[in-house]
């Protein structure tokens, strides 16, 4: 296991540092200067010449780059050249909208996809199951952020239940969690699909197995025997899943976050964008590439840790 | 032939032959606007209705539907373009340090959120179609490369990949006349898959106006136009979004389709 874990730290450790190259590099062969790019058509020239020495683009790349590791390593992501406040203090600001947003939506997705799924496999082949896996044909295939329009329509605009966006802050949790809630769902129908086809069909396994037959061998009806012992084992793989959407939710609010107008870190990068703002849109990419990569190491890592024959594979 | 298979290929036929005839003809021209015709429900004259600017939405569907197909077969060509070849290449070495570069160089791809990767892409590079085509493109390159190693491998161990070593065939002539017929078809299954992938991934990049430019007409950009006029109109954005729902929904119903039809060992373990 310590072996497995070491591998995998390495593994992480390079990819980290193969993504602050290629992030690194994105924005550095912008065509042209970055500080021209970023003052726009009109600069005078020696705006961008001060702007240049700001952002240390007098300096070598190589040096920039360690300085921008650097920084990073210790909490310092720059100074934003628009909102002129550090770029740490605006994540912070804007993660508590992303983060409760990623995390509610996967709550409603495991919710979703754990019954959906469990019954369609103790259905196999019936209504209920062609039911269930027609509804995921359709939930694979709905653009999340039209769902996110749609839900607007219903139950904001008709039946005035939700607001249709924006986000009033923690000050009120009911209020706060009320405006995510919305966000949430479209963020995790798409995902509740997959993750009741995938609980399907790794139920579907484990019920083939010998020790489901032991188990009504011995007297347990099929429900029995698929509550006490296939469900159980059947989870290894769902949570994997669950492991891996997390980072999906995540990057995917950027998007949903538009739809309902959350000031959260998908936000954070359009205005950014739009802005010509690099040095937020450089930190902000670079700490969600982050979070994923970690997650997905710690998804290994805990997979490892509950079945042992995957520690031979890697 | 499945349910399934019909249904996909109806509906996936349906909307090449939308894109195709659009080349042609189209019922209105999607550049003329006609301010004091807009926003009608669907009627006689526009039979989806009108956007904002007056323009027919079905005529803007059918040129959208160009910009969807483009971008995700261009976006799938590069996938299989750059992924076979080096999955054929990873299994003839097994094993090699090429193999391990490349597999590890694959790990590294996925490990990565793409969504956010092609934001960074388009928004450094500018937002353009070919760009969209890039940033999704890119990310089909692994998904290729995993596959054709995986499903090469073991046919490396098979009689007739013997028969032809014994030949003297080189490992480059066996992997292109004997491997890659043997994957076709699963690269076909696949290729359908990353397809609606791809369909998916251009809409929610147009919507957030990363993608196809004006005016070049595209179905996420239709929805973005539509967001404010939802409440007034919302056939503007019902229209373009089931669009991209059947769409997506036939050809994941054609992969699954053509995934038993081509594969009669699946049939027989699924029935």
């Amino acid at each position: 296991m310590i072996r497995f874990a070491a591998g995998r730290l390495t593994s992480l450790v390079i990819s980290l540092i193969v993504a602050s190259i290629v992030i690194f590099a994105v924005i550095e062969v912008i065509p042209g200067d970055p500080a021209a790019f970023m003052l726009g058509v009109n600069a005078r020239p020696d705006t961008i010449a001060a702007l240049r020495a700001e952002m240390g683009l007098d300096q070598p790349v190589i040096q920039r780059y360690f300085a921008w590791v650097a920084g990073m390593l210790q909490g310092d992501f720059g100074t934003s050249w628009t909102y002129k406040t550090p770029v740490s203090d605006l994540i912070a600001d804007r993660i508590w909208v992303s983060l409760p947003l990623a995390i509610y939506a996967l709550a409603l997705s495991t919710l979703i996809a754990f019954p959906a799924g469990i019954y369609a496999a103790s259905r196999r082949g019936g209504a209920g199951d062609t039911a269930i896996m027609g509804a995921t044909q359709l939930g694979v295939a709905i653009p999340n952020f039209w769902f996110a329009m749609i839900l607007v329509l219903i139950f904001a605009i008709n039946l005035r239940w939700f607001s249709a966006g924006g986000f009033p802050g923690w000050d009120n949790p009911f209020q706060a969690i009320k405006s995510l809630t919305l966000p949430a769902i479209a963020l995790a129908l798409p995902q509740a699909a997959i993750l009741a086809r995938v609980m399907r069909s790794s139920l579907l396994d484990m019920l083939g197995e010998d020790f489901i037959r032991t188990a009504r061998a011995k007297g347990l009806t099929q429900r029995q025997a698929l509550w006490r012992h296939a469900v159980r084992n059947a989870l290894i793989p769902v949570l994997t899943i669950i492991g891996l959407q997390f980072s999906f939710l995540l990057a995917g609010g950027i998007i949903i976050e538009q739809v309902f107008f959350l000031p959260g870190l998908g936000r954070l990068i359009f205005q950014s964008i739009s802005a010509r703002d690099l040095i937020v849109v450089e930190s902000v990419v670079m700490l969600l590439v982050f979070v994923v990569i970690v997650v997905n190491f710690l998804v290994d890592l805990a997979y490892a840790a509950v079945d042992p024959r995957l520690r031979t594979k890697s | 032939m499945s349910r399934n298979l019909i249904i996909g290929a109806a509906l996936t036929t349906l909307f090449i032959a939308l894109a195709a005839i659009s080349f042609l003809w189209t019922p209105y021209d999607i550049e003329t606007l006609d301010i004091p015709g807009k926003l009608q429900t669907p009627n006689a004259a526009h039979l989806l209705g009108t956007d904002h600017f007056g323009r027919d939405i079905l005529s803007m569907i059918m040129m959208g539907a160009r910009t969807s197909i483009a971008v995700a077969l261009v976006a799938v060509g590069i996938g299989m373009g750059l992924g076979i070849p080096l999955g054929l290449l990873a299994a003839a070495r097994h094993g090699s340090l090429l193999d391990e570069l490349i597999m590890r160089g694959n790990d590294l791809v996925f490990a990565f959120p793409s969504l956010v990767i092609a934001i960074l892409i388009t928004a450094v590079f500018g937002a353009s179609a070919v760009n969209a085509i890039i940033a999704i493109g890119i990310f089909n390159i692994p998904v290729f490369a995993r596959l054709t190693r995986g499903a090469a491998l073991p046919l490396w161990e098979r009689d007739f990949i013997l028969a032809a070593r014994v030949c003297g065939k080189s490992a480059a002539r066996i992997s292109i006349e004997h491997i890659l017929p043997n994957i076709t078809n699963l690269m076909i299954v696949q290729g359908t898959i990353q397809f609606s992938l791809g369909i998916l991934a251009e809409a929610a990049l147009s919507y957030i106006g990363l993608g196809a430019q004006p005016p070049t007409a595209s179905w996420g950009r239709m929805l973005a136009d539509a967001q404010t006029l939802v409440s007034i109109a919302p056939h503007t954005a019902l229209v373009p979004g089931f669009a991209i729902l059947l769409m997506v929904l036939g050809l994941n119903l054609m992969g699954d389709g053509l995934r038993d039809w081509l594969d009669p060992r699946i049939r027989v373990v699924r029935t």
